[in-house]
């Protein structure tokens, strides 16, 4: 499986997504600069944080006229796998490729720590290595990850069952006792109504090898390998 | 050229935690009577244009597509200075 990740000036978890496709799945991996205007043969895109473009204006606002972009979206409109940790995720919601936008944490604060995350389902690309109800500790570090969504498309993500991770605390409670950031629903992950596109705020690459501290992160990786070789398998028979 | 200043708010309803920390700081300050602050940008752009309907036009175009975020956020535009 092939796998780009895209560089913006201001990207930095970049190294760390490319090191576990390449170190640690032994997958292929390429990075690509935001200033290609054409996507090579990729079987998925990975959007990673950082700060792109310093953040100017609205986290992802300026990275999402990036050249590199409207080939993402056509990747992503064609049914590719695009996963947006981060500032990748701000910069899907900026692009339209998910619902709603990112305020400033309600607290103010950047937080730095380790979160509890709940699997809601399992039955997409990014997490049939998981099960649903499970709990992932999965490293947050964000200014602006406070998910919001007028109150009809919140409705419409419950409705598809769009929302695929929440904040929850280490017994599996996802209350708002137990939202770090101020989300609406604790929303830490949603995908698109077609389940090719993922964005979180968590980061799994921080978490996807034991000298790490943990290696829940790693199954979300694995799940997408997994998936793209079932369709394969499908193709050939 | 012309001037144009353009006003991005929090849409209603939308929580601001910044407005709201400037607020308990006002009260801090004494002033009881501050019910609300919310808090939003101000963007001044200079731009060539044939005439001010069309500036309009184009500021409104580019304020939906990146100075604000239509999901959370409203704006504003108004010319101010035509040379």
């Amino acid at each position: 499986m092939r796998f780009g990740v895209v560089v913006f000036p201001g990207s930095n978890c970049d190294a760390d997504c490319y090191h576990v496709i390449k170190d640690v799945l032994q997958e292929e991996v390429d990075y690509i600069w935001h200033k290609e205007s054409q996507l090579g043969a990729y079987d998925a895109i990975i959007l990673p944080g950082g700060f792109s473009y310093g953040d100017y204006l609205r986290t992802g606002a300026i990275a999402r006229f990036s050249p590199i972009m409207p080939a993402v979206i056509d990747f992503a409109n064609r049914g590719g796998l695009v996963i947006g940790i981060c500032n990748g995720f701000q910069i899907l919601l900026e692009a339209g490729l998910l619902p709603g936008a990112m305020l400033r944490n309600q607290s103010l604060k950047f937080i730095c720590d380790t979160a509890y995350l709940k699997v809601k389902r399992n039955d997409t690309p990014f997490t049939n290595q998981l099960a649903a109800g499970q709990l992932m500790k999965v490293p947050i570090a964000h200014g602006e990850g406070n998910y919001y969504c007028d109150e009809a498309t919140l409705e419409e993500l419950r409705r598809n069952n769009q929302i695929l991770f929440t904040y929850s605390n280490a017994a599996g409670e996802d209350s708002p006792d137990f939202n770090p950031n101020g989300s609406i629903a604790n929303i830490a992950g949603i995908i698109n109504k077609e389940g090719n596109v993922l964005g979180m705020m968590p980061h799994p690459e921080r978490c996807s090898e034991e000298v790490l501290g943990g290696t829940d992160g790693v199954n979300i990786f694995v799940s997408m390998v997994k998936s793209f070789q079932e369709v394969i398998q499908r193709c050939k028979n | 050229m012309l001037k144009a200043n353009v006003y991005v708010t929090l849409k209603e309803g939308v929580l601001d935690p910044q407005g709201d920390a400037v607020k308990k700081s006002l009260h801090v300050l004494e002033y009881q009577g501050v019910k609300e602050v919310r808090i939003g940008k101000f963007i001044e752009v200079c731009l060539e244009s044939k005439d001010k309907e069309s500036a309009l036009r184009e500021l409104e175009e580019m304020s939906d597509k990146l100075l604000a975020n239509p999901v959370m956020e409203d704006y504003r535009v108004e010319i101010v200075e035509v040379e």
